[in-house]
């Protein structure tokens, strides 16, 4: 593993230089030298030093620490050692301040210099496993590009896989930001259809005149702007998918006329005589209960039938919050470059953040507050002081106690709900709870409740 | 062929260089020839340490390389450092031409205890195994029986063999073929 890093001796005194370039060649890395600060700058641009050894003491105008920082600001991955003859508690200081790994005294133990490498090169190699098993995890629980563990959803990857080649209809329910476009696009790159369009409408975002025009398209003349014939999204999703987003928020008429649709699979363009036939196959979403809305009358029961004919309930980011570090992870990979950051990394603490949050807003308002925090962070490492604001953004809502209830009662409802949210699993239960396995089973026994 | 050439800098128990000859000719499998012995190289004297620069002495010795020089390795009695090192007890030119030495504290008497020669030898053998190796491109080796593994301490060098291990002495065969190859069609122009 020694030959995968490059060391950097950055030094003005040659025989310094050369020799513990040598030194460390004998141990098989990969060497080079820079003669001052400034050269050792020119060189990092160049190419990429995992470790520099630099002398504190340099002339010419750029010291040891002043070649630091500006190496920080082109590799600020890179582990740095400060080597002096003279040491000062001052300079000590001000070398780790600036980020320096090590602040070596010369001459040094040869078996310190080799213990302190390998600590560092143990550390690197430790963080590029950390990394290519972090893309490895992703990859394996990425079904196209929706990043989940979670039971609940790995049925459901396991529905889009047996449903992707039909041609029924299919309807995704799911709060905001569950991410019902994804499934949708999943269901239609995953089918016989993959090659043919997938052509997204949000319902919500236009007027019932123009969703009209927007879907069966219209002639010319056919109303006031109607300058040329415009085909509509199920002209042009012909042979392929179309997705109706929000559909519980589309009017009566355009229910009727989609239900004609979805029958006969032919339709006219506003203003139109000729008769259009289409093959296509329709995903709708909403985060509306249709169902109710079908009760309360604002929704037509024959056209809810006909949509539903497969359903899909998506989860909400709270009932499966053990995606959190895997979508956390895949976020800061995905944004961090584009914002022009280097490789990011999350701790703990912020992990434990985001874990505890509600999430209203679901995948949608993790990727959201990722972002802002990847913005904001002035170093590498999200911590949960980048991630404040969460507690700004949305009132927690607040449980209250209902009225008489027992403490048997609570305590009853706690376990049976932690039981729920863990599948069964009683260590886990225990854990969240901060109580004994065995004092659970006794509570179980206690309150007559099932494992599951 | 080619020879490596070994040079007593400075005065040198002439049984030790004697060993040592016998032992690289095996190990290495070159011709293995002496320079005239190299004067006490007051020039690497550091007066502050009052150690002698290994780097300085490897610059000197390859000033002094004979042309037939496969490479040149240096033993001397004097303790040697780099200055980010406390002390070396060697240094070589990875896959370059020149190596060199310390017995100073490959001796017991460095470290407060009877002299013992037999041990002196040994030690001697696998620090030149070590440094010529690096000379043939081996780097440090992490099996701890290989002289090719890294000393820092006294008590690691005397936990090596003075044996390669099987993947060094592979890699030394390989290295020796080609340079023997290079040196054949050279000879052949």
């Amino acid at each position: 593993m020694k030959t995968h890093w490059n060391i950097m001796v950055v030094d003005d005194e040659e025989v310094m230089r050369e020799s513990l370039a040598a030194w460390l060649r004998e141990d098989g890395y990969c060497v080079d030298t820079a003669v001052s600060g400034l050269n050792a700058i020119d060189k990092a641009k160049a190419k990429e030093y995992a470790i520099y050894f630099i002398d504190l003491k340099m002339p010419g105008g750029v010291d040891g620490i002043e070649t630091m920082m500006e190496i920080k600001k082109i590799h600020s991955e890179a582990s740095i050692i400060i080597v002096t003859a003279y040491a000062t508690v001052d300079t000590a200081i001000t070398a780790m301040k600036e980020g320096a790994q090590e602040y070596i005294v010369k001459p040094c133990n040869p078996e310190e210099i080799s213990l302190l490498v390998d600590r560092i090169v143990k550390i690197k190699n430790l963080q590029r496993e950390n990394t290519i098993l972090r893309k490895k995890l992703t990859k394996q629980y990425n079904f196209y590009d929706i990043i989940s563990k979670n039971s609940k959803m790995m049925e459901i990857f396991a529905l889009v896989k047996e449903i992707a080649s039909m041609k029924s209809t299919v309807l995704i329910q799911g709060e905001s930001g569950t991410g019902k476009e994804l499934i949708a696009r999943a269901i239609h790159f995953s089918g016989d259809r993959a090659g043919k369009p997938f052509v997204g409408v949000s319902c919500a975002a236009l007027t019932e005149s123009l969703l009209e025009s927007e879907l069966f398209g219209h002639e010319k003349g056919s109303f006031t702007g109607a300058t040329a014939t415009k085909k509509g999204k199920f002209e042009i999703a012909n042979g392929g998918t179309l997705f109706l987003d929000e559909i519980g928020d589309i009017s009566s008429k355009l229910q009727i006329n989609l239900l004609r649709v979805l029958q006969e699979r032919k339709f006219y363009r506003v203003g139109g005589t000729e008769q259009i036939d289409v093959d296509v196959r329709i995903i709708t979403a909403t985060n509306r209960n249709l169902a109710q809305a079908v009760d309360e009358g604002t929704f037509r029961d024959d056209l809810f039938y006909r949509l539903n004919v497969i359903n899909i309930q998506l989860p909400p980011l709270r009932e499966r919050r053990e995606d959190i570090p895997l979508l956390v992870n895949n976020f800061i990979e995905r944004i961090a470059p584009e914002l022009g950051k280097e490789a990011m990394e999350v701790s703990e603490g912020a992990l434990k953040t985001l874990m505890n949050y509600n999430w209203p807003g679901n995948v949608r308002e993790l990727e959201n507050a990722v972002e802002r925090a990847i913005v904001t962070c002035k170093t590498k490492m999200l911590t949960e002081e980048d991630f404040t604001f969460l507690s700004h953004s949305h009132e927690q809502k607040q449980w209250a106690i209902p009225e008489q209830m027992s403490l048997d009662e609570l305590t009853n409802q706690a376990i049976t709900a932690t039981l729920n949210r863990t599948h069964g699993n009683i260590k886990e239960a225990a854990a969240i709870l901060g109580i004994d396995r065995s004092t659970l089973y006794d509570r179980l026994k206690k309150y007559n409740l099932p494992r599951n | 062929m080619n020879a490596i050439y070994l040079a007593a800098i400075g005065n040198v128990d002439e049984r030790i260089m004697k060993n040592l000859e016998t032992n690289v000719w095996q190990v290495f499998g070159f011709d293995v020839q002496r320079t005239f012995p190299f004067s006490d190289p007051a020039y690497a004297f550091n007066p502050e340490r009052n150690q002698y620069s290994s780097a300085v002495i490897l610059r000197e010795m390859l000033k002094q390389k004979p042309a037939d020089a496969e490479c040149i390795f240096g033993v001397t009695n004097y303790d040697l450092f780099i200055p980010m090192l406390s002390f070396v007890f060697g240094l070589a030119q990875v896959s370059g031409s020149a190596a060199v030495i310390s017995l100073a504290r490959l001796r017991q008497e460095y470290y407060h205890l009877p002299a013992n020669d037999a041990l002196l030898r040994s030690r001697s053998v696998k620090e030149t195994i070590h440094e010529l190796g690096h000379t043939f491109g081996l780097t440090h080796c992490a099996d701890t029986q290989c002289p090719m593994s890294l000393s820092n301490t006294i008590q690691h060098v005397d936990r090596k063999g003075e044996d390669l291990c099987k993947n060094c002495s592979l890699i030394l065969h390989e290295t020796i073929q080609q340079r023997h190859g290079a040196h054949n069609a050279v000879e052949k122009l």
